[in-house]
C-alpha cells in the first residue's frame, strides 16, 4: 500500500492553508542590474475566502500573481520560496504539471480584456478552447459549456453572441467574457488582475458582484490585486499592502481598513476622495515615486516618501530594514513600521 | 463584398491607364528615334519616313496615345506595303523589332516570370517565417544567433555572386543539375523543378534574410502581447501557443509585403536572375525593349508589371480581411 508523504516545507511545519505563500522571491536579472520585483511575501488563503493585494504600479503585485499560475517558467525570472496550493509545491513543479493546473485549477482574469482576448478568434471558440484543453469532450460539448458560461456571467442572447469577435463587445461584456473564460474549468484559486480598472464605474460594481456571486457559487479562493482600496473594502477578507516588492502591512480588512499601521497604508487611505469631505478639500497624494528595484533604499522602502521618520530615534529608517512584526498586540494583523505605537496617535482617523 | 470588389477593380483601371500615359509620354521625351534604330546604318530620309509612317511615329502624340487605347478594344492593322501585321484586341500593339504582338511577347514570358517568381516566393515565406519562428522562439539563443547572422550574410550577398557561384558548383563542378532553362510545367513538371531549383536558390537566399528578420520582430512583438499571456494562463502547451494564437497574429504584417514582392517578381523584377541564369522573362523582354526604343513592348512590359501590382494590392487587402475579423471591407 502506497503511503502518501506529508509535504516537505522548508521549515517542516504543514501548509497552513489551501493556499500558503511563503517568503515568495521573484527577481529579474537585467542589463542594468537585479530587479527585485517580489522580494520575500508570505500569505495564506482559504477557499471561499478573498485576499485583496493592493499596491502602486511596480510594486510587485501582478508579478506576485504570475508566479502563482507559473508563467514565470520558460523565462529568465528567478524564483524563490514556496508555493503550496492544496498541498503541492508550485515554485519546484516542472512545467508540464503546472500546465495542467493552469486554467484547471489556478486562472486569472486579467486587467485589460480587450487586449487579453485574441482579436482574431470568436470569443466562444478562446472559452471552448480553455475548457477543451483540461478536458475530454467533443467540439460540441465545449461550445454548448462556453454558451452556458456565457449565460451565467450575464451575457444576453450568449447562443448567438458565442459567435461574436472581441472587438465586437462592449467592454463590460468583454470582462464578463473574459471572466466566464477563466471559469470554465471550475478553478479553485481565480486571480482577478485589476479587472475593473479598464471598465466604466458602473459596469465596475456589476464585474464585482459578479466575482463575488460565482465565488459564493464555486466556493473558489479569490485574490483581487487593485491599487483600488474601495474595491479591496467591498470584496475582500483580507488585504495585502505591497510597496517595492515586499509585503508592508498584512491583516484583516477591518483591521488594516480601521487601524493601518503602516505610513504608507496611511497614505492610501488619506489619497482617496471620499464623497462625504467638503468638496474644497484637497486630496492629499503621498509625495514622491515608487522607489526603484534595482536600488531599493536601505533601511525602509518607504523612508525617502515617509512624513513620519523622523519620530524614530537614531535614523534607523534609513539604515535598518523594518521586519514584519504583530501591530497593537493583534498577531493577525501584521505591518513592517519601526514607528513606536504611541508615534502614531495623529496619524490619519479612519 | 461584390461591390468592394468592382469598386478597387475600376480604381485599377484608372491607375493603369495613368500609367501608361506616363510611360508614353516618357517614352518620347527620350532622344532616341525609334524610326532611325529600325532603318539601320545606310538609310535615306525617303526610306526614314516611310519607315515612321509605318511605325505611325509621324501622327501626333495624342493620336497615336488613343490609337493604342483604341487598340485594346478595336482590332489594329500595321504596315506598309511589304508587310502587314495583324493585331486582334486587346491589342497592346506590334513590336517594332520583331514586329510580334505584344500581347504574345508578354503571355509567352509571362509563365516564365510566374514560375520563377511563385515558386522562389513560396520557399523564401515558408523557410523564411520558419526560421523567423524558431529565433523568436529561443530569442538570445544559439539558433536566434544563428539564423540572425544567417540572414545578416544573405541580405548582403548579390544576385549575380550567388547564381554564379551556385552554377559553377552545382551545373560545372559536381554536374548534378542541368544547366537552368524554362521548361513548362505542363510539359516536363520534372525538367521545370530542375530548370529552376537554382533561380529559386538564387532568390531565396537573397529574399530569406529579409523574412526571416520580419517574421522574427513580426513573432516577437505578437509574443509580449496580452492575448498571448491569456493563452498560456489557459494551460494550452506551447506549441500551440506559438503555432496557433502567435502565427496567426504574427502572420498580418507578413501578408502585405509578401503580396508586394510576389508581384513585383511576377511583374519582372526578378530580372537580374533572369540574365543570370539565361531565362527569358518579362523582366528580361522590358530591359531590351527600352534598349531598343521599343514603344509597344515598353508600354507592354510597363503595364504588365504595373497590373500585377494593383492586382496583389487588391489579392492582399482581400487576404487581410479574411485573416483579421476586424477588418471589414466596404
Amino acid at each position: 500500500m502506497a503511503i502518501e508523504l506529508p509535504p516537505q516545507t522548508a521549515d517542516g511545519t504543514a501548509p497552513s492553508a489551501f493556499l500558503d505563500v511563503r517568503d515568495l522571491q521573484v527577481h529579474f536579472p537585467t542589463e542594468d542590474g537585479l530587479v527585485k520585483a517580489v522580494d520575500g511575501v508570505s500569505f495564506t488563503l482559504e477557499k471561499g475566502r478573498t485576499l485583496g493585494i493592493v499596491g502602486e504600479s511596480g510594486s510587485g503585485k501582478s508579478v506576485t500573481s504570475l508566479a502563482l499560475l507559473g508563467l514565470h517558467k520558460g523565462t529568465r525570472a528567478i524564483l524563490s520560496g514556496e508555493i503550496w496550493l492544496d498541498g503541492e509545491e508550485l515554485v519546484a513543479l516542472p512545467e508540464p504539471a503546472m500546465r495542467a493546473l493552469r486554467g484547471e485549477k489556478v486562472s486569472m482574469i486579467f486587467q485589460d480584456p480587450l487586449s487579453a482576448l485574441h482579436p482574431f478568434y470568436m470569443v466562444g471558440n478562446q472559452i471552448a478552447e480553455a475548457y477543451l484543453v483540461h478536458h475530454k469532450a467533443s467540439k460540441k460539448e465545449a461550445k454548448d459549456r462556453a454558451i452556458d458560461m456565457l449565460k451565467r456571467v450575464g451575457i444576453p442572447q450568449p447562443e448567438r453572441r458565442v459567435n461574436d469577435y472581441p472587438h465586437q463587445f462592449s467592454g463590460g461584456m468583454r470582462q464578463r467574457a473574459m471572466i466566464a473564460m477563466s471559469l470554465v474549468c471550475n478553478p479553485e484559486l481565480l486571480i482577478a488582475d485589476e479587472p475593473t480598472t479598464a471598465l466604466d464605474v458602473t459596469v465596475q460594481a456589476q464585474i464585482l458582484d459578479l466575482i463575488h456571486d460565482l465565488q459564493q457559487e464555486y466556493g473558489s479562493a479569490v485574490i483581487i490585486i487593485t491599487h483600488d482600496l474601495g474595491v479591496v473594502a467591498q470584496t475582500s477578507n483580507d488585504i495585502l499592502v505591497m510597496y517595492g516588492g515586499r509585503c508592508i502591512e498584512y491583516g484583516s480588512v477591518q483591521d488594516v481598513l480601521n487601524h493601518p499601521e503602516h505610513p504608507y497604508t496611511w497614505g492610501l487611505l488619506q489619497s482617496m476622495p471620499s464623497l462625504s469631505s467638503d468638496v474644497h478639500t484637497k486630496l492629499n497624494p503621498i509625495k514622491g515615486n515608487p522607489p526603484s528595484l534595482i536600488n531599493l533604499p536601505s533601511g525602509c522602502a518607504f523612508s525617502p516618501r515617509c512624513a513620519f521618520k523622523d519620530r524614530v530615534p537614531g535614523g534607523r529608517c534609513m539604515t535598518e530594514r523594518p521586519e514584519l512584526r504583530p501591530m497593537a498586540g493583534n498577531d493577525q494583523h501584521i505591518a513592517a513600521c519601526h514607528l513606536a505605537d504611541d508615534e502614531k496617535t495623529d496619524r490619519v482617523a479612519k | 463584398m461584390f461591390r468592394y470588389l468592382m469598386r478597387r477593380l475600376l480604381a485599377a483601371a484608372v491607375i493603369l491607364v495613368v500609367i501608361s500615359a506616363i510611360t508614353f509620354v516618357t517614352f518620347f521625351a527620350l532622344p532616341t528615334d525609334p524610326a532611325l534604330l529600325a532603318c539601320g546604318k545606310t538609310c535615306s530620309p525617303s526610306r526614314l519616313a516611310e519607315i515612321r509612317h509605318a511605325l505611325g511615329l509621324d501622327k501626333s502624340l495624342a493620336t497615336q496615345y488613343w490609337e493604342f487605347f483604341k487598340g485594346l478594344f478595336v482590332d489594329r492593322t500595321y504596315g506598309d506595303q511589304s508587310i502587314t501585321v495583324h493585331c486582334n484586341a486587346p491589342c497592346l500593339g506590334v513590336s517594332f523589332q520583331s514586329d510580334t504582338p505584344v500581347l504574345t511577347i508578354l503571355l509567352g514570358d509571362f509563365p516564365v516570370d510566374l514560375s520563377l517568381g511563385t515558386g522562389a516566393a513560396v520557399i523564401f515565406l515558408v523557410v523564411g517565417v520558419g526560421l523567423g519562428m524558431v529565433a523568436a522562439t529561443h530569442k538570445g539563443k544559439a539558433a536566434d544567433k544563428v539564423a540572425v547572422s544567417a540572414s545578416l550574410v544573405g541580405v548582403s550577398l548579390q544576385i549575380y555572386f550567388v547564381g554564379l557561384l551556385l552554377m559553377w558548383a552545382f551545373v560545372d563542378k559536381w554536374q548534378i543539375l542541368p544547366a537552368p532553362s524554362y521548361t513548362p510545367l505542363t510539359q516536363d513538371p520534372v525538367g521545370w523543378f530542375q530548370g529552376l531549383l537554382l533561380p529559386w536558390a538564387t532568390l531565396v537566399v537573397i529574399y530569406l534574410a529579409f523574412y526571416t528578420r520580419l517574421s522574427r520582430s513580426s513573432m516577437l512583438e505578437t509574443l509580449g502581447e496580452d492575448y498571448i499571456r491569456t493563452a498560456r494562463a489557459k494551460g494550452l502547451p506551447m506549441r500551440r501557443v506559438i503555432l496557433k494564437h502567435t502565427l496567426r497574429a504574427a502572420i498580418t504584417p507578413i501578408i502585405t509585403i509578401f503580396g508586394m514582392d510576389l508581384a513585383s517578381l511576377i511583374g519582372g523584377t526578378a530580372v537580374i536572375t533572369e540574365s543570370v541564369f539565361g531565362l527569358n522573362g518579362i523582366g528580361k523582354q522590358a530591359v531590351d525593349a527600352v534598349t531598343n526604343s521599343d514603344l509597344p513592348v515598353t508600354m507592354g512590359t510597363t503595364l504588365f508589371a504595373a497590373a500585377a501590382i494593383v492586382v496583389f494590392n487588391i489579392i492582399v487587402d482581400m487576404a487581410y480581411g479574411i485573416v483579421d475579423p476586424r477588418v471589414r471591407l466596404a
